[in-house]
């Protein structure tokens, strides 16, 4: 077995030292009915390299890839190009084969990585401090709840009705299991300026979406006014962390947090995981915040050093009185975020930005010129809901077929949501001209 | 003019004073590196992108005022700042681990081979099922490979890590609570005294509130306490205990525990951080279990990539898998699919847990790996985890103090009882960086004064084993000495001790530009 390297003899004198008989017992304490019987059955045995790697390539060969062929598949995570050195550079041993650094004296470099990560996503954020990184953005998004209402001490929650459904579900969860009330608005393309309409003395925070999960652009200014005239937070929502170059940030906006999806900037699309959440706030929150922080210090020497901090909030020091369950960060993604901005930075990372507005307005304008097609959201950055006169599941279905993969239907994630005949697609800095010809010509077959 | 004859000096001559401070503040290989913000300048970009073509705009006027200053590299510039960062940091790579409770075993590169497969890393998570079928089948082929190692009915496959795979089997169980009509009146987890901090802040998280059972002299639960908390039974929502436990030792009462929790009218979560130790030898579904956690990059080797990302499938028994978090995936006729909506066949789903499907990419790298040990190997894979455990306890009972008599599982535990007075187990720790090994878990578990808990895992061979006990041995009599010296290390290391309390008091998150000295000096 190539990954085990003890020896037959390794063992039998290792044994002997022990003192031990065999391996068995180490085991004496398993109760008798729950010691198995020879291996566990109903599993192959060991294979080796090349006979796996046939396995995995089967599997993937059944699965059609982002760049097959036109792609136009958003609604929360974005295909991107990735320069090749971010993939060495997370691949490196040091980093990816290393723990959280809870001995910084031989984690500098992981420790360092996140503090320039901080410094970056709260620059992208406009925010004071961003800690460092969640699992992704939906589970961000929960905890920004939660946040919020151990901040104000209060126990209710107003979601837009632009917010990403699959957010929504996991920040009700997380909340309905607290004994938070959350009260979700009805979908809707251009409503997240309702919020202000929904706060009240008792409520924690309004969270609103820009770019929304329709697409919609929006300034929060005033929804953060009345949220703050009542005591209230803004919890300002992103799952497209590149459209930070180009749109309002939440720091602009006057949020209290910002939470997101850093997938698009570093990372793959993986198929929906492993990404990499962002959550910022202002300097008054930082005690409250989940997750980790990392910090500037001096070590023996006077010299400038980096270590995890504050983690008097955190579960292996606060247990029950914790601010949060989490014990991990999203760590190798992170760096990848990192690399890739520090490659981009401000002046790349707005001209990607750019370049993925004009990629999304020339399909927005191609798919606008087939009958039939309406274009519904009012406002986008990289992505837009539009209507056909036909069902978007056999619309999609029959793109498909033709080699497109159109977008997303909105019916897919709002089953209940009055949206039968609504697609949302999106563009990147991938999206090529002819790409968008492909599926304007397709569309105008298929409606 | 005839050939140089003396040529170089070969030998080293001895130098009476070492070499202190450089100029350039790097030591021989290991080079300084300051932060990207006092080295990047601010206008350049290390990525090649066509120009914008400046002419759309469909924004609406909701555009960003200030612009994001922040530093660029050039790539070779990049390149570098990572590699030299990179070098500041102990890896598994570089050497043994043996940070207990953490599992910190050799990553296979077929594994990251495998996950980098465009059919797998170029999936969109939304695209059309029919065009994702093998990504459905993996993870499908994988949930059969955990259901059948824990000998359990069910498993939810999206959440994210461990600690979100506690959340998700206390969800469950809540879930269940409620279904029963007891979900306001059943809200008493009993926890023990020695569990990982996230099982307590789980509970609190699911709003239940923790009862804290106390260990006895083993190690083990202690059942005289476990029964006085079960005097009154009707608001027992359960138990979260890990095992093999926290001190290293498997619970030898575990049936009747799992007993008396169901008797009583609760669920028995079990905290599988430690799964490595009884994989393919004991499966948790035949212990009595209702739901328990697999750390993907514990037990099945996913890079642990300096914090994560992590990975957290969760196994639930029949009586919780009606519960199971949305998504997951089904088989029929026509193949794959995802049931993605808490309603229709998953309306008794207790929620979504996440966007999309779960930790895809880990997923990949943890069947890669099953699949390479089969459930020979994976046997195999505990057998010696546990052996080379015992081994580095055999080896070090005579230096160091071991916390509990017997045999150990998979990691073993020493208390500082050995230690000299001022000696503590920060500075056996410190100590063991300069003999390039990171430290074991310090201060963990709580029920154990100045615990020191080792896990080496199986991927060590004997040798590196030996050389590590070695060096650990000569630390252990130091500090039984009270060798003051030890109170400074590491003196090797990229950094000397940090001042861990100064960060805290005023915590400085990001850099900030320098403020120019006339405006300092007003």
């Amino acid at each position: 077995m190539r990954y085990l390297p003890l020896t037959p003899e390794d063992r039998m004198a290792m044994l002997n030292t022990i003192g031990a008989a065999s391996v068995d017992d180490f085991y004496e304490d398993v109760p008798q009915s729950a010691r198995l019987d020879g291996q566990i059955r109903d599993l192959p045995d060991h294979q080796g390299e090349l006979a796996v790697e046939r396995h995995m390539a089967r599997l993937a060969g059944k699965n059609r890839t982002a760049s097959d062929g036109p792609f136009f598949v958003g609604a929360g995570a974005y295909k991107h190009h990735v320069p090749a050195s971010v993939d060495m550079i997370i691949q490196r041993s040091e980093f990816l084969t290393t723990y959280t650094p809870y001995q910084p004296e031989i984690a500098q470099g992981t420790l360092q990585t996140l503090f320039e990560f901080q410094t970056q996503v709260a620059a992208m954020t406009a925010m004071d401090v961003a800690n460092a990184s969640m699992y992704d953005g939906s589970t961000a998004c929960a905890e920004a709840a939660v946040m919020a209402c151990r901040v104000t001490r209060r126990k209710k929650v107003v979601l837009s009705g632009g917010l990403h459904p699959h957010y929504a579900a996991a920040t009700r969860l997380l909340c309905e299991a607290q004994g938070i009330e959350v009260i979700e608005l009805a979908p809707a393309i251009d409503g997240e300026l309702e919020l202000a309409n929904h706060v009240d003395d008792t409520t924690a925070c309004v969270i609103g979406q820009s770019p929304n999960v329709f697409g919609t652009v929006t300034d929060l200014s005033s929804v953060a006014a009345a949220a703050h005239e009542k005591k209230a937070l803004l919890v300002s929502v992103f799952t497209e962390a590149v459209s930070l170059g180009l749109v309002t940030p939440p720091g602009e906006m006057g949020a209290d947090i910002a939470v997101g999806e850093g997938q698009s900037i570093g990372n793959s699309l993986n198929f929906g995981g492993p990404y990499v959440g962002l959550f910022a706030c202002t300097q008054k929150l930082v005690r409250q915040m989940p997750g980790r922080l990392c910090g500037e210090t001096v070590d023996a020497d006077g010299e400038r050093g980096f270590v995890l901090t504050l983690s008097t909030r955190e579960q292996h020091i606060r247990r029950d009185k914790a601010t949060s369950n989490i014990c991990t960060n999203s760590g190798l993604c992170a760096l990848a975020f990192t690399a890739h901005m520090t490659l981009l930075g401000g002046t790349g990372f707005k001209q990607l930005a750019e370049l993925k507005h004009e990629a999304a307005c020339d399909l927005a304008d191609a798919l606008e010129a087939v009958p039939g097609v309406e274009i519904l959201t009012p406002r986008f950055f990289n992505e837009f809901a539009f209507e056909t006169p036909v069902d978007a599941e056999a619309v999609l279905a029959m793109l498909d077929e033709r080699g497109v993969l159109g977008g997303v239907r909105v019916s897919r994630m709002l089953p209940d949501g009055g949206m039968g005949n609504v697609i949302l697609a999106a563009a990147t800095e991938c999206t090529t001209q002819d790409d968008i010809a492909a599926y304007a010509a397709a569309l105008k077959e298929v409606i | 003019m005839g050939m140089q004859s003396t040529g170089r000096p070969t030998s080293p001559v001895s130098v009476i004073t070492p070499a202190g401070s450089t100029v350039s503040g790097s030591k021989g290989l290991l080079q300084r590196e300051d932060l990207i913000f006092e080295v990047g300048s601010w206008d350049k970009t290390g990525v090649d992108l066509p120009a914008p073509k400046g002419t759309k705009n469909r924004l609406g006027g909701v555009t960003r005022k200030a612009e994001t200053s922040l530093p660029g590299l050039s790539e070779p510039e990049a390149v570098r700042h990572y590699v030299r960062l990179s070098q500041k940091n102990y890896a598994i790579d570089l050497g043994l681990f043996p940070l207990g409770a953490c599992t910190m075993k050799h990553n296979p590169r077929l594994n990251e081979k495998a996950a980098r497969i465009p059919g797998f890393a170029d999936v969109h998570p939304m695209q059309p099922q029919g065009t994702v079928q093998g990504a459905l089948e993996l993870i499908d082929e994988l949930a059969t490979w955990l259901k059948t190692l824990t000998g359990m009915p069910a498993v939810a496959m999206s959440p994210k890590a461990g600690a979100h795979g506690e959340l998700c089997g206390m969800l469950a169980i809540r879930q269940a609570l409620i279904a029963r009509g007891e979900g306001e009146t059943r809200k008493r987890v009993l926890v023990p005294a020695s569990a990982h901090g996230t099982n307590p802040a789980t509970a609190i998280q699911c709003g239940f509130v923790v009862d804290e059972i106390a260990a006895d002299a083993r190690g083990r639960v202690d059942m005289v306490d476990l029964k006085s908390k079960l005097e009154t039974t009707d608001d027992i929502a359960g138990i979260m205990l890990t095992n093999p436990n926290t001190c290293g030792l498997f619970e030898t009462d575990i049936k009747e525990i799992a007993d008396l929790i169901h008797a009583a009218g609760g669920y028995f979560y079990c905290d599988g951080a430690n799964f490595n130790a009884i994989v393919g030898r004991v499966r948790p579904g035949d212990l009595g279990v209702d739901a328990m956690h697999i750390n993907l990059h514990k037990t099945f080797s996913t890079p642990h990539g300096g914090g994560g990302p992590g990975s957290g499938p969760t196994v639930l028994s029949d009586a919780l898998a009606p519960y199971a978090p949305v998504p997951y995936v089904v088989k029929d006729e026509d193949g794959f699919h995802l049931v993605e909506a808490a309603e229709g066949e998953a309306s008794e789903a207790f929620g979504r847990m996440v966007a999309f499907h779960g930790q895809m990419g880990m997923f990949v790298r943890a069947l890669t790996y099953m699949l390479s040990h089969g459930a020979d190997g994976l046997k195999q894979v505990a057998e010696d985890a546990v052996l080379n455990a015992n081994y580095v306890q055999a080896r070090m009972k005579d230096v160091m103090t071991p916390a509990f008599d017997g045999y150990c599982m998979h990691e073993a535990l020493f208390s500082d009882a050995f230690t000299a007075e001022g000696i503590e187990t920060i500075d056996i720790a410190k100590a063991l960086i300069d003999e390039g090994y990171h430290p074991m878990t310090m201060y963990f578990p709580l029920v154990v004064h100045g615990a020191m808990l080792i896990e080496p895992t199986e991927t060590e061979s004997k040798q590196e084993l030996d050389r590590f006990c070695d060096a650990l041995a000569d630390v252990a009599r130091r500090a039984a000495a009270g060798d003051e010296a030890m109170k400074g290390a590491p003196y090797l290391a990229p950094k000397k001790r940090l001042d861990e309390t100064r960060a805290a008091r005023k915590p400085i998150l990001k850099w900030t530009p320098p403020v120019p000295e006339a405006i300092a000096a007003e």
